[in-house]
């Protein structure tokens, strides 16, 4: 198994880097996850993660892109509940990256 | 929602500058455009590196195969034969497929990889070569005493990882066997070559994890009940605000009178969901009955991929413990490709949904379902049907910012059938479009029905780490794509499989188009279809 060091402390990823214990996850591993996909934090970007976590949280998965688009555009704006915004932000995808910065599973199947 | 869905005057042909193209770590760029037809120039060893990540131990022992590679090669060597000598017993289709090819090269350039990625190994006539070189060792009489004269070999690790390596760049769409002379199933060849490297303990992560999720959670993405009927609801939601019209997308009803059975992935991502909100339409519309099922939450069936048939047979039996339970009379398939071919192909003699199967449920469930209907019915049959009884109204011009063209799914092309006329797979879908839709033109003739290229992402390699393949096996597809949105404007390429449809907005993108510009044909039914409340 790989694994990634943050803060002098070593967390457990799977080939693909996605985060194998997602308890483990803090905003620092968030972050240190984010660099490696390239993608810079904003609050914009926190915003999707956080909701994604408590997404996560509640149904043990990911949110369908749908409703992912949905909530943002609820919470930030109708302007903002489009996938191009989810896409500006997340370039590989809003579920497959966006959930990886956020210490979730990799969404699998025909996705 | 894919930007896609935006009515807009008809886009122009969208060219490299307009598309964003999606940063990557290690960049991975398409193929640069080439005329069809084209023969490359060969590169040898060219994806000699391009191979899916291994399944660990924790995913190989939840389907029962062995979990890793033994230390000593010779117990490995000795299960991986022992395996092959298994399935040519159960199956004289493969071993006439081993013993019949001559060589003569007329599949070479027929195959997507092979066009995309220029290794020789990906000529379908040598990928096969890699097993029938171990078969005639083997199971032939000149093989075992006079190998070399034959070109026979001994299955050692470097061949097996060869295996692993080119059996993962085969989407087992089967353009090749078309051109066949010898009518070889080659996707055969490489489901037999999968099960063979599954028992070694060489498994693939993406199809076994994929597996063992609908066996834990009931569907590929691991969609757990409350999860989809919190997204049902929202796409209720989203419907009665977009139509003003209450149409449901029920869960679990018992007494439902259709069953449907669709990918996961139509739950969750884009644009799979807008062919969702098409079927629920649809069915309003109708004023049919139908339910989803928790439990069948699946169309898809990995185990054809890997070449299974116990995990064919066991995902397939979700589908009948569901329609046994909520009493169901019809069974109709969403848009899915390899769901269809197994749906179609197999669900009557795995599991009785269709005439075949004799075992006490499957005869049960034989006298449940509505005889006056086609068990399983495609999604596309169902409301061709209801088209052609005018039980169906549309405003076509609600299509008309779209200049659509029709992507034939590997699966549903060259390995089953809908409606009940030859070649109705290709007219279906189509009437269809045409149907809902004014702009309509095809693709060029070589590149479709059952001539279709794959959409370079079946068969179990649409995972990000084979995204290199998956761009380069694209490219044939991408070219005639490229041609009629030159030539005709197309922006809309519509098609009936969740796998096409994520592996075209993945790549699409590399090629200069819009994501947005992938869609289902019920994406299109969706938009024009007139609703009213009282039904």
């Amino acid at each position: 198994m790989a694994s990634i060091e943050v803060n002098g402390k070593s967390y457990e990823t799977d080939e693909e880097g996605y985060l194998v214990n997602l308890t483990e996850w803090n905003e620092d591993v968030g972050k240190y996850l984010a660099q490696t996909e390239s993608v810079e934090m904003t609050d914009q970007h926190w915003e999707v993660i956080n909701f994604l976590r408590d997404y996560y949280n509640e149904f043990q998965i990911a949110p369908a892109v749908r409703v992912l688009t949905k909530a943002i555009g609820k919470k930030l704006g109708a302007d903002k509940g489009t996938s191009q915004y989810l896409y500006e932000l997340f370039p590989y995808g809003p579920a497959k990256q966006a959930c990886k910065i956020a210490g979730l599973p990799k969404p699998t199947g025909c996705v | 929602m894919a930007d896609e869905t935006t009515p807009v005057a008809v886009a122009p042909a969208p060219t490299p500058a307009a598309a964003a193209k999606p940063a990557e770590k290690a960049k991975i760029e398409a193929p640069a455009y080439r005329e069809l037809p084209f023969i490359p120039a060969l590169q040898p060893g060219s994806m000699k590196d391009s191979r899916p990540y291994v399944a660990n131990e924790k995913i190989q022992e939840a389907l029962g195969f062995n979990t890793k590679l033994d230390d000593d090669w010779q117990v490995t060597h000795d299960v991986a034969i022992a395996k092959m000598g298994e399935l040519l017993g159960q199956s004289r289709a493969l071993k006439v497929f081993m013993d019949s090819c001559v060589h003569c090269g007329a599949c070479t350039d027929k195959c997507h990889y092979f066009l995309g990625t220029a290794d020789p190994k990906n000529m379908p006539v040598a990928r096969q070569e890699l097993m029938r070189s171990v078969y005639r060792r083997y199971f032939t009489l000149p093989g075992k005493l006079f190998p070399s004269l034959v070109g026979a070999k001994d299955l050692t690790k470097e061949v097996l990882d060869d295996w692993y390596t080119y059996f993962w760049q085969c989407s087992q769409c089967r353009r090749c066997s078309l051109y066949c002379p010898y009518g070889i199933d080659t996707a055969e060849v490489t489901m037999a070559a999968h099960s063979i490297l599954d028992s070694a303990g060489y498994g693939e992560k993406y199809s076994n994890e994929i597996i063992g999720k609908v066996h834990r959670i009931g569907n590929n993405l691991g969609l757990p009940g409350p999860a989809l009927i919190n997204t049902l609801e929202g796409v209720e939601e989203d419907v009665l605000e977009d139509t003003g019209v209450a149409v449901k997308y029920p869960l679990d009803v018992h007494g439902a009178e259709v069953l449907l059975v669709t990918p996961s992935a139509d739950f969750f991502a884009e644009p799979h969901i807008e062919s969702l909100i098409g079927y629920g339409k649809v069915f309003h519309a109708a004023g049919i009955s139908w339910t989803l099922s928790s439990k069948a939450s699946e169309a898809g069936n990995f185990g054809m991929f890997i070449g299974n048939y116990e995990q064919l047979r066991k995902i397939a039996l979700r589908v009948r413990e569901a329609a046994l339970e909520l009493g169901v009379k019809r069974i109709v398939v969403g848009e899915c490709g390899h769901a269809w071919r197994v749906a179609y192909s197999f669900w009557n003699t795995l599991v009785g949904i269709g005439a075949g199967a004799n075992d006490p449920f499957a005869i049960q469930l034989q006298k449940q379902l509505d005889p006056n209907y086609r068990q399983p019915s495609h999604i596309c049959e169902v409301t061709w049907d209801l088209i052609q009884q005018g039980r169906l109204k549309f405003d076509k011009s609600a299509n008309d910012h779209r200049i659509i063209t029709f992507h034939d799914s590997c699966n549903v092309a060259r390995a089953s059938r809908m409606g009940d006329m030859p070649g109705g797979q290709f007219e279906i879908p189509r009437n269809i479009i045409k149907a809902v839709a004014n702009h309509y033109v095809e693709m060029a003739p070589d590149t479709i029905r059952e001539k279709t290229f794959c959409c370079g992402g079946g068969g179990g390699v649409l995972t990000d780490e084979l995204l290199d393949l998956r761009l380069k096996g694209a490219l044939p597809r991408m070219q005639a794509i490229k041609q009629v949105a030159d030539h005709d404007s197309v922006n809309f390429v519509a098609m009936i499989c969740a796998i096409c449809k994520a592996q075209f907005t993945k790549v699409l993108p590399y090629y200069g188009f819009k994501m947005g510009m992938a869609g289902g044909v019920h994406q299109l039914v969706s938009t024009a279809i007139v609703l009213k409340n009282e039904q």
